[in-house]
Formats: C-alpha cells, structure tokens, sequence
C-alpha cells in the first residue's frame, strides 16, 4: 500500500466515525422519543387533565401538577424577565468596558451552567429555612435564579447584533441614552430577546432539581403560593420512583407532556427567530 | 409609539422620517412621501402642549438617563451578588459539619446518619467518575458531529442536524432519568454488560473496572446517560469553533493535496485547541452537577466495595436529592449543605476555567441551550 492509498483510507475511515457519530446523535433523540411516545401515550386520556394526583391504587389525573408547574414557571419568568432584559442592557449598553460588567458577564455565564440543585439549595437555606415551610413562593425564587442567567446572556447577544450606526444615528440626533436603548436598539434585538425567553420557558419547565426542596409537591390542588405547590417534573419523579404500575403509567404521560412541551417551544422559538431574521 | 412634539426634540424627526421611508418601501411615491412626512409631523404639532422650556426638557431627560442606568446596572449587581449570596448561604448552612469534620469530610467514606458521622468521599466519586465516562464517551462522539456539520454534511442538511442534536440538549433530565432506569438500563445490563465483562473484563488491569454483576444501574450506566446529555454541548461549541478557522488556512492545505481529515486534524484542531478544551470543560461542568437522570440510575448507596464501574454508587448530587428532604436539620443536613457546598465550588472552578479558554477565542456559548 503506498502512502497516499495509506492516506485515502485513513481519511475514508474518519469520515465515516464522523458519519456513525452524527448517526448515534440522532439515533438517541430517536430512541428517546420515540421510547417516551410509547410508553406515555397509554396514559393520556381526558382524565389525566381533569383529575388529581391520585392516591396508588386510585383512578387520577395530573391535573394539580399540570396547572401547579405554569403558575410556578409562569411567575419565574414574569419576574425574571424584566431583570433579565435590564442587566442585560446594563452588559450590551453599559458595561462593554469597566470591571464592573466583566465580572458580572463572567459570573453570569458560570450561573447560567451551575448546578440547578445547588439553587435550590440556596433558596431553601434562605427562603424556605427561614420562613419555616416549603412553599411556591420559594419555588418561583428557584425558577427565577434560573431564568435570569439565560436571559441575561440572550439579551446581551442579542444586543450586541445590532448595527452601532444605529445608535449613532440616534444619538445624533438627540435622544437621551435610555430612550436610544428603549426604542431603537431593543426594539431592533426584540425577536432575538424573546427567543431567549422562551429558551428560558422551555428550560424551567422541566427542572426538577431545585424544586425539590423548595415548592416540594402537593398531592392535593392548592393554588395557595404559600403552601407546598404541586408541579410535573417532582410528582413525576415521586411516581417514577415508586413501585405502583398505575403511578409510573401516569408519570410516563406527565414526561410525555413535558418533553412535548418543551420541544414544541424550542423549535417554535428557532423558527420564529429564523424568519425574524431573514 | 406616539410621537410628541417634533420641534422640541429634534430627534423624534428621525422617527418621523423612519416612519416615512418605511412607507416608501412600499407603494408611495417620494413626494406622497413628503407629504406623509409632514402630516405626521403636523398633527404631532397639534396634538401636543405649547412647547415647554427646553433647558427642563433637556434635566428631565438627563434625569430619566440617570435613573435608567441606576436600574440596570442594580440589577447586573443583583445577579453578581447573587453568586456570593450562594457561597456565603451554603457556607452558614453547613457550618457545623465544616467545624466537626475539617477537611477529612473529602476523604473520609463513612456516611451513617444515625451516627452522625459523615464523609463525603463516595458521593465525590461517584460525581467524579460518572462525569469521567461520560466525557469518555461525549467527546469523541462530539468531535464526529462537530466534524460532520463542518465538514461532511450538505449544506441543506447541516441546519436540521445542528438543530436535531440542540434538540437532545432541550429534553429535560427528568425524562432522561426515568427512560434511563426503565428502558436504558433493562436493555444494558442484558447486553452491553455481559459483553463489557467478556471483553476488557478479561484483560489483566481493566478487568477490574469490568466485574461483577450486571445490575443495569450504576456508575458506568450514569456516565452513558451523562455522556448522551452533554453531547450537545460539546458538540456545540466545537462546531462553532471550528467554524472561525480562516478558510484561508484550511484551503492552503486542500490546495498541497490534504484529505478533509488531514485538514481537521492537523490544521483546524490545533487552531481551535483552547476552544476545544474549554467546550470539553463545560461539558464537564454540565456533567457533574447533573441531578435528575443521574439520581434515577446512579444506584443511590453508600457503599463501595470495588472499583468496578458496574456497582451502584452514589454522586453528590443524587446523595442530595434523595436525602435532603428527610435530613435532620442538624449535623445531617449540614453535611449535605456541605456537598453542595463543594460541588458548586468544583463547577465554579471548571466552568471559570471553560469560560477563560473561550474567551481566548473569542468565542461566546452560543444559545443557552446548547
């Protein structure tokens, strides 16, 4: 064999590892999915979302932890938004140069991938520990603390996509700084922002770590925020982990509705930031 | 949003004429244009108050942009603060077990609540080497995709496939945790085990790494599931950072008659080397604070009796998820606080080291999801 046959083969065979590692990526979404149809499909039915959490052995639905995990995840992010968006403006707008937005750039980036469950912690020591109880308020907090990096990092990105001439021309023309960011530039970067809430949505909405000792879970419905809160991802955990055939069969439907969930915003927030873009 | 008063802030002028150069795009012609242009401004004359003083308007102004900037940056500060608000609560919080166990808590094993003598020493190496595997495994697996969406694929086919592997990035670890322990594991301990044990199992050192009974869940079983988790973000970042090697570099080697893997290897990863590392370690950050899937598959005991990757361990995070809730507000729980307590600081550490070597390459994360 001479080299360059040597060479050919080599190359040929690397390709095709890249061509079998692209192919188990896809493969395990697949298989995942596919898994996760089949076994929460059984499951759905009118009664999974008119019914509650039952005891084992009882009929149910997952009613109260449907409606418990989008009051949670919904009030996360209508808190965590707003922060979000305005640091985010202080990094893109104000903070290019100076310690100050360095360091919170770096911190945020390291918030944006630390552990869920070390926040959830955290809440718990000063929320939850404090105040004496689980509670949905401490939920949200743990939601938010999540939120708010991710919507951070999109902000500032985002922002920084947009043209300066735009903000010179504004400036030039005598706009004060805050009506600049308000009415040019974050109304230029608005798709990109609301991509990068609804990436947020679609990440909280299925955290099970940090809720678990925050708004614990709640078999009964309650829509007291004050008290324990039922949501999706820890009842289905409960119900995973238990030995109960019809519990495991209602946690199979209740990933299904998760995992559907959740990608059907993802995708919709690339498709929708895909077209903004053009 | 309304205009007002286009004589008194000259700038609302550039809105007016944004507004009419949008509608020129359309139909109007220029002068229909102008006329547009001067009704706009007309009737925001009419709508409006007498013109004020323009030296108030002018501090009210500069007041609002104060204010502003007050607001955004108390928020960034809020976020800063946020992170040593971790530190210091986790820190109180497991005060007691700092002051008890000192720095043996690492390398101690004993875990006996009744006892209250605790030792941090298996769920650290359940974390450790589940998050090992899986990078085993992540980022070979990684390098193919990113080498693939970069290099192999048609150009038609490299959007729906990046977005396929973000996708896995997207499922919640919830639902990779229960389809790890019910269908993942059934079917590897049936397979894959048997055939692990019967092939390195029989080596001389490995073999060790490869005994026992094939239970299906397990350290090696989280570090799989691990690893199929923090592909996507691997991945992620090697394509993107293989996608700033100047074709200039990349074509020069084309042109002297070298394959596409002669390029990758020997031109595009030296490159993009610093970049590579810092995906591999933020990979590695996502692995070890991983909860939900590995808390499903890990095994949950506190015994180790051999180095095998088969037995059933314990990783900080999953030590917490099961236990903190029924914990003890005392030794126990700040015991676990202290867990936690380090492994935020070993995330803190590779991530921070992740983020320094990307930033060489001026490269950002991308997307937060992958």
């Amino acid at each position: 064999m001479t080299i360059v046959q040597r060479r050919k083969w080599i190359n040929r065979l690397a390709l095709l590892m890249s061509l079998v590692a692209m192919s188990f990526g896809i493969f395990c979404l697949a298989w995942i999915l596919f898994d996760v149809l089949r076994l929460g499909i059984d499951g759905i039915s009118l009664s999974l979302f008119t019914k509650m959490t039952p005891a084992p052995g009882d009929d149910g639905g997952l009613l109260n932890a449907i409606v418990g995990s989008f009051i949670l995840c919904g009030l996360a992010t209508l808190i965590g938004t707003p922060i979000g968006v305005l640091a985010g403006i202080y990094l893109a707008e104000y903070g290019q140069r100076g310690w100050l937005g360095g360091v919170t750039r770096f911190i945020n980036d390291i918030l944006l991938s630390a552990p869920s469950i070390v926040l959830g912690l955290f809440v718990y020591a000063v929320l939850v520990a404090k105040t004496g109880g689980f509670s949905g308020y401490a939920g949200v907090v743990a939601l938010t603390l999540i939120v708010v990096p991710v919507v951070v990092r999109t902000t500032e990105n985002m922002l920084l996509l947009v043209p300066n001439g735009m903000r010179e021309a504004a400036f030039a023309l005598g706009a004060p700084k805050y009506h600049v960011i308000l009415s040019v530039t974050m109304r230029t970067a608005r798709a990109g922002v609301l991509t990068g809430i609804l990436l947020a949505v679609a990440r909280i909405a299925g955290e099970t770590a940090p809720l678990l000792f925050t708004a614990l879970s709640n078999q009964f419905w309650s829509l007291d925020l004050g008290q324990p809160m039922a949501n999706l991802p820890v009842t289905i955990f409960k119900f995973a982990m238990s030995p109960f055939s019809d519990w495991q069969k209602l946690a199979w439907a209740g990933v299904l509705l998760i995992t559907l969930g959740v990608l059907l915003i993802n995708i919709i927030a690339r498709v929708a930031f895909k077209e903004e873009r053009r | 949003m309304r205009i007002r008063g286009a004589y008194q802030r000259p700038y609302f002028i550039f809105k007016s004429t944004a507004r009419t150069v949008r509608c020129d795009r359309e139909t109007m012609s220029l002068e229909a244009v102008g006329a547009v242009g001067q009704r706009i401004i007309e009737l925001d004359v009419m709508k409006n108050t007498p013109p004020e003083d323009p030296a108030a308007n002018a501090r009210r102004s500069q007041l609002k942009d104060r204010l502003f900037f007050y607001v955004v940056r108390g928020l960034a500060v809020l976020t800063l603060l946020t992170l040593f608000g971790i530190i210091v609560s986790l820190v109180v919080a497991s005060w007691p077990s700092l002051q008890k166990f000192g720095l043996s808590f690492l390398w101690t094993s004993d875990w006996n609540a009744p006892a209250e003598k605790f030792g941090a020493l298996i769920p650290i190496y359940g974390t450790l080497v589940s998050s090992l595997i899986a990078l085993v495994i992540a980022v070979p697996v990684s390098f193919g995709i990113a080498l693939f969406l970069t290099e192999l694929s048609p150009a038609w086919l490299r959007r729906p496939l990046g977005t396929a592997i973000e996708l896995l990035a997207a499922i919640p670890s919830i639902v990779y945790g229960m389809w790890g322990l019910l269908v993942f594991a059934p079917l590897f301990a049936k397979y894959v085990q048997p055939a692990l044990a019967a092939t390195f199992g029989r080596l001389p050192l490995v073999g060790e790494l490869f005994a026992g009974p094939p239970l299906g869940i397990g350290l090696l079983t989280a570090g799989v599931i691990l690893a199929i988790m923090i592909i996507p973000f691997i991945a992620a970042v090697m394509r993107d950072v293989f996608e700033v090697t100047p074709p200039l570099l990349k074509e020069s080697a084309y042109g002297i008659g070298a394959t596409t893997w002669e390029v990758v290897w020997k031109i595009v990863l030296p490159y993009t080397k610093v970049g590579v590392v810092g995906g591999i370690m933020l990979g590695l950050g996502r692995a070890l604070g991983e909860t939900m899937a590995v808390t499903f598959v890990i095994g949950n005991t506190n015994l180790l009796n051999s180095v095998s990757l088969f037995s059933p361990g314990n990783s900080i995070t999953s030590a917490l998820a099961n236990e903190f809730s029924e914990a003890d507000p005392g030794l126990h729980s700040a015991a676990l606080m202290e867990l936690a307590l380090i492994l935020f600081l070993i995330t803190f550490l590779v991530l921070a080291f992740s983020k320094l070597l990307l930033a060489k390459l001026k490269i950002n994360e991308g997307s937060p999801v992958g």
